[in-house]
């Protein structure tokens, strides 16, 4: 069974999955960052694969990728770091990012080294959904890899179905129609996550973008099964003043004490 | 002017999932997707709608100044032993071809009940003609445009604020105009609702590359009816367009893809040389790839990371081009040329002394490529010139010396 859905067969009510991008702060904290996540109690990962212009994203994830560029992260770079690690980290972990790195490395070569290393699902916000349908599903279910859509508040309930239809291990939902790391009021949203959930959707629902604290993380997991911080996360290990085990312990205590 | 019409299937229009061959498409983010569609599901009906028709028209006669001339250029044709004919984008209303394109696109956001407006820009052409119909319309407009471009096109930022535009400065990346397109597109992401993207150029995802290409169209279908009074006929051996992203290729090669006897010539900028790292020609140096939304040809490491373009004109200085060129160039039927800088500023020079006329940094590099067809006595070739140089005055005058 998948990692992702053993999680959500054990665990449906405050599942915390964390964002963090790969090579930041330095290129060697990848895994040392998980090796943290996971022993300060997070419960799943979100690995960002750093690309040069992404789009739906903020200026503070944006600029984590820019410095995982600069300290040398590439794909090819995190597959060598990857190797092995499910020797020590139990978290299903999926990797998020834009397609153009993927392209070039080739979709068969990327699957096969996810599989080789462990990784359990992907989220690749601009795969089309008919596309991802006809070129990509039988290759991604051949190495075991869930992937993960997307739905925002402006999304039609039509389509909303057919996100979950095809949707593995989780339903994302964008909390507001934003870009990464924008301040909005979750109290605000309610009518759409209470949309959501009279839905019956087959997954779980995650709740993303705009969760920096305890407070959010506690209004977002009344709506849902949980959330995703990653901004906020970032920003905490960008501006590490102790270790960054330290750094990431405080955090995730912060959100889950 | 009529909206053109696909009334037969042409090889090298978008089919209807907005795929010229293997390039083009709409991959973009589920933020951008209820935006996205309502554009693909609605603009073809609008764009054929005769009220819209009418008022389209009626500006592009009354306020941007259409029929633009095409001037055959005399001691250029004697110099390069043709007949050369200039396009003259250069006399719009706002001083480049690319207020045909805001004209269509502010009728349309009208349409659709919009109110507010945003824009990427380059050399400032696209920002000058977006900020200009939001004034007409009463249109609130944010141009974003990369620092760097900022300091290069002064006046263009100049005319923009005059305007009423807020200008937002794109600080990631290389800060041109890459930049200012992902910053735009942020931009449309967290404003789902109320706002239109008046994207200038043929790239971006389905419908913006066709879209932008039929409100660019009238450019072609001027073309024709102009030569058909001066020269009798209303094909040209040679249609030629600088290329950025490629709007006034995508206007001037229209209504001519599916007429083999035309030749269709597009002029990428090769910065200081293709061989040296520093250059925007993406045919040469691209690979497939994904960009704004589109499968085309960019420019990009071997990781797939996007490479940062150079270029001395702003309006070319895009790591991509769009994904209909992307298609003309691996099908075969246009050729692509780069042009460097110098050649560029050569050509600009030279056409200023021969015809007085000062051109825009980009239209200069298609004009920079006459010297390499292999042109014939009775060759009939139209180049599109694509915009003015008053925004390029400062790089000429640094450059006076030299040419």
């Amino acid at each position: 069974m998948n990692r992702i859905d053993q999680l959500f067969s054990r665990k449906n009510k405050n599942v915390l999955n964390v964002y963090c991008t790969a090579g930041f702060p330095e290129l060697e904290s990848t895994l040392p960052v998980m090796q943290a996540l996971q022993d300060a109690g997070a419960d799943l990962i979100e690995l960002g694969m750093p690309f040069s212009d992404p789009l739906a994203d903020g200026p503070v994830i944006q600029d984590s990728s820019t410095r995982a560029l600069k300290n040398g992260m590439s794909l090819a770079k995190l597959f060598e770091q990857l190797k092995g690690f499910r020797s020590t980290i139990t978290l299903p972990v999926i990797l998020m990012g834009y397609l153009n790195p993927i392209l070039q490395m080739g979709v068969e070569t990327f699957c096969q080294r996810c599989k080789e290393v462990g990784v359990d699902g992907l989220i690749l916000p601009e795969l089309p959904l008919a596309e991802y349908e006809a070129e990509y599903k039988t290759t991604f279910d051949q190495y075991g890899l869930h992937l993960i859509f997307l739905v925002t508040p402006e999304t039609s309930e039509a389509r909303i179905r057919q996100l979950d239809a095809a949707s593995q291990g989780f339903l994302y939902a964008v909390s507001s129609s934003s870009t990464t790391g924008k301040d909005k009021n979750m109290n605000d949203q309610a009518a759409y996550f209470e949309k959501l959930q009279q839905l019956q959707l087959k997954n779980p629902v995650l709740i993303g973008f705009g969760i920096k604290d305890k407070s959010t993380f506690t209004t977002a997991c009344a709506h849902s099964n949980g959330a995703i911080i990653g901004t906020a996360f970032i920003k905490a290990i960008g501006n590490a003043n102790g270790t960054l085990p330290a750094t990431v312990k405080t955090f995730i205590q912060g959100i889950i004490a | 002017m009529k909206i053109a019409e696909n009334t037969f299937h042409s090889p090298y229009q978008a089919d209807e999932n907005g795929f010229y061959g293997r390039f083009g498409g709409a991959y973009i983010p589920e933020m951008l997707y209820p935006n996205v569609e309502e554009l693909q599901q609605k603009y073809m009906d609008i764009l054929r709608d005769p009220g819209f028709q009418a008022e389209f028209q009626q500006l592009l006669t009354d306020y941007v100044g259409r029929p633009s001339p095409l001037y055959l250029a005399k001691r250029l044709s004697e110099k390069y032993k043709a007949k050369i004919y200039l396009k003259r984008e250069d006399l719009n209303h706002t001083g480049a071809h690319k207020v045909n394109n805001t004209i269509g696109q502010i009728l349309l956001a009208k349409r659709l009940g919009k109110k507010r407006i945003i824009a990427e820009t380059g050399a400032g052409q696209h920002g000058v003609a977006t900020a200009t119909v939001c004034a007409l319309m009463n249109m609130e407009c944010v141009v974003y445009m990369g620092s760097v471009d900022i300091k290069r096109q002064a006046p263009n930022v100049a005319r923009m604020k005059m305007l009423g535009a807020t200008v937002v400065p794109a600080t990631s990346g290389s800060e041109t105009l890459k930049d200012a397109t992902n910053e735009a597109i942020r931009d449309w992401i967290n404003n789902p609702v109320d706002t239109h993207y008046i994207l200038g150029t043929a790239a971006g995802p389905h419908p913006y590359p066709d879209m932008v290409a039929r409100f660019q169209s009238v450019i072609s279908e001027e073309i024709r009816k102009q030569l058909k009074e001066k020269e009798g006929r209303e094909t040209p051996d040679y249609v030629m367009a600088c290329i950025g992203g490629g709007s006034n290729a995508a206007g001037t090669f229209y209504h001519f893809l599916d007429e083999p006897s035309v030749k269709i010539v597009a002029v990428e900028a090769a910065g200081h040389g293709n061989e040296t790292g520093e250059s925007a020609a993406s045919t040469v140096l691209g690979k497939v790839g994904l960009i704004h939304g589109a499968k085309t040809l960019l420019m990009q490491s071997e990781d797939g990371q996007i490479t940062e373009p150079y270029s001395i004109s702003a309006g070319l200085d895009y790591p991509g081009i769009g994904p209909m060129h992307a298609h003309l160039y691996e099908s075969g039927r246009g050729t692509f040329l780069s042009a460097t800088d110098n050649e560029a500023l050569a050509a600009a020079f030279e056409l200023t002394r021969l015809e007085g006329i000062i051109p825009a940094l980009e239209s200069s590099h298609a004009v920079a490529k006459l010297k390499d067809l292999d042109l014939k006595p009775a060759d009939v070739v139209v180049v599109c010139l694509s915009g003015r140089g008053d925004k390029d005055m400062e790089t000429y005058i640094r450059n006076l010396d030299k040419f």
